[in-house]
């Protein structure tokens, strides 16, 4: 049985006490929610991109348990000035992470996750952001 | 009369440690373990009656029919309908309540009309009713939950001014699986009965705890599942009283429901067969019978007053913890056998990840009940539920569980 430390690292409870790029930016103008609905979590996440399609803006709003809250907000750090393509890559190497437990060494904040594949049942708390991320940045933008 | 401790012992799921710590099983209102004599009854039958019912003439068939009947006849004794033949065996409480709204709702209601329930429900209560007004143009409403966590239960003024005589059909929670409300499901039929309302109760989470008679709750429909009872999965009742089943429609067609069937056409055969096409869960009925043994055994007075004494020792005690909210009742008043609470420091699956650490084992989620908790503006709650085998010093363990979590995230 893993330990719970491995779970909840500091980086994690850190990012759940004090989430970043919380709230919906004014300049936003593509929006993807995520919804978990096994346990009634949801998250939305909003963007804006700049005309060579990289992201400079991002905001999430949303309910969830510490590993969702913490995994976006860190999430939303790390995807800033990343194109689709780009995110989509870093996600691979997340999935990768909170699924088999192993960190590349080039990877760092994102290690923190290791601790979940563990708790197979909670993968999706992790991944929730993240798919509801890569779901904005595939909507056209409103105008 | 209260329970033994030693009944623990009839239930071998229980024995096994988890996370190197004793099973502390706190997840019956989701399903309860079952006992020995439940188990036995069902491998009995697949190795030594095993056969299919109804239609054979030979000894395994006409025992295997034995044993399903009387699985019929001893369902109607454990809530004490009038007779063997309301009762119908379906899947469970969803299915039994999907019956009811396809069967006699498709058939009766009318644009116009009103089909009324209440906000505590459990989606299986719910969402067959949405569908049905979709379906038919009957209007859909809801006795509102009073209190700011519900613990004044059903607002029973606004049920007088919602029992209009449009009324065709009223169905309720006895226990809600979310706040732990008893409802006085005795009067609440004598209330639609006064304006010709049928009445439909979901009996899931109380059909296992309290003492149940039909025929003194006066409902008209009433649905439970064997698993929440100490009984097996896959199996449920369908209470109705004989003259309405007799006039509902099939709900699904094909062998075993039929008289007669030409290449024009078929004939039904009455309740309940007719609602019971294709070879029915016979292994899992005469487990289902085993239940019903098993708790009228322990006395079902008994069970009930042990599960509301631990839900209130639990109530009390998870209260005083910090920045903690209790759904439902509070301390003090009177309460089925679960708690359901949120804390504003940890998330509900936090909670359950942390408790499973300790060999606890707790639900988080929004327990089938979304619409309630976004009245509450909650995302999701914990919840620990009781049954016959848990202890005190089980809450106990719970209560410090919940300490040790409290301390982790607030530090």
């Amino acid at each position: 049985m893993s330990d719970l430390s491995d779970l909840y690292q500091s980086v994690i409870l850190d990012h759940n006490k004090r989430p970043r790029n919380r709230g919906k930016p004014p300049t936003a103008n593509r929006v993807a929610t995520g919804d978990n609905p096994s346990c009634g979590d949801n998250c939305t996440v909003y963007l804006h991109l700049d005309p060579s399609g990289r992201i400079d803006t991002i905001g999430f709003e949303g309910s969830g348990c510490a590993i969702s809250q913490a995994s976006t907000s860190l999430m939303t750090t790390l995807v800033k000035g990343k194109t689709l393509v780009e995110a989509e890559a870093l996600f691979n190497d997340f999935k990768s992470i909170v699924t088999t437990g192993q960190a590349p060494e080039e990877i760092s904040d994102l290690a923190a996750f290791a601790g979940v594949h563990a708790f197979p049942a909670r993968i999706k708390c992790a991944t929730l952001g993240w798919h509801a991320t890569l779901e904005a940045l595939k909507q056209p933008p409103s105008a | 009369m209260s329970l033994s401790p030693d009944l623990r012992l009839d239930f071998p799921a229980l024995d096994q440690l988890v996370g190197g710590k004793p099973l502390v099983y706190l997840d019956n209102g989701a399903t309860t373990h079952k006992p020995r004599s439940v188990i036995t009854a069902m491998s009995r039958f697949y190795e030594r009656d095993n056969s299919n019912v109804h239609r054979g003439l030979h000894a395994l068939s006409m025992r295997a029919t034995d044993g399903f009947e009387g699985a019929r006849a001893r369902a109607a004794r454990f809530i004490n309908a009038a007779h063997a033949a309301e009762i119908v065996f379906t899947r469970g409480t969803t299915e039994s309540v999907n019956l009811v709204a396809h069967s006699w709702g498709n058939a009766n209601l009318r644009a116009g009309d009103v089909i009324l329930t209440t906000e505590m429900e459990h989606h299986s209560n719910l969402v067959p009713w949405q569908e049905l007004a979709r379906r038919t143009g009957a209007t859909l409403r809801y006795v509102p939950v009073i209190g700011s966590d519900g613990e004044h239960g059903l607002d029973l003024d606004a049920l007088e001014r919602l029992l209009t005589p449009q009324v065709k059909l009223f169905a309720f929670t006895h226990l809600s699986n979310t706040l732990g409300v008893l409802n006085d499901a005795a009067a609440l039929c004598a209330k639609a009965r006064a304006v010709g309302a049928l009445t439909l109760i979901d009996a899931a989470q109380s059909i296992g705890h309290e003492p149940i008679d039909v025929q003194a709750l006066g409902c008209d429909f009433l649905a439970f599942s064997g698993h929440k009872m100490a009984g097996p999965t896959g199996i449920g009742v369908l209470y109705g009283k004989r003259a309405l089943l007799d006039a509902m429609p099939p709900y699904q067609t094909g062998g075993g429901m039929v008289v007669s069937v030409t290449y024009e056409g078929a004939t039904w055969k009455p309740s309940p067969e007719r609602f019971e096409a294709g070879t029915p869960n016979i292994a899992d009925a005469i487990g289902l019978s085993a239940a019903f043994d098993y708790l009228d055994a322990l006395g079902r007075p008994a069970i009930s007053a042990h599960d509301h004494a631990l839900a209130q020792h639990a109530c009390t005690a998870l209260s005083e913890l910090p920045g903690i909210r209790v759904l439902g009742p509070k301390s003090g008043q009177p309460r089925g056998g679960l708690v359901s609470f949120a804390f504003a420091e940890a998330h509900a699956h936090d909670v359950v990840t942390f408790a499973d650490q300790d060999g606890i084992a707790l639900r988080g989620g929004h327990h089938c009940n979304q619409p309630l908790m976004r009245k509450f503006g909650l995302p999701s709650t914990t919840r620990a539920s009781f049954y016959v085998y848990n202890t005190e010093a089980e809450i106990e363990l719970l209560v410090k569980s919940m300490r040790r979590i409290l301390k982790f995230f607030a530090g």
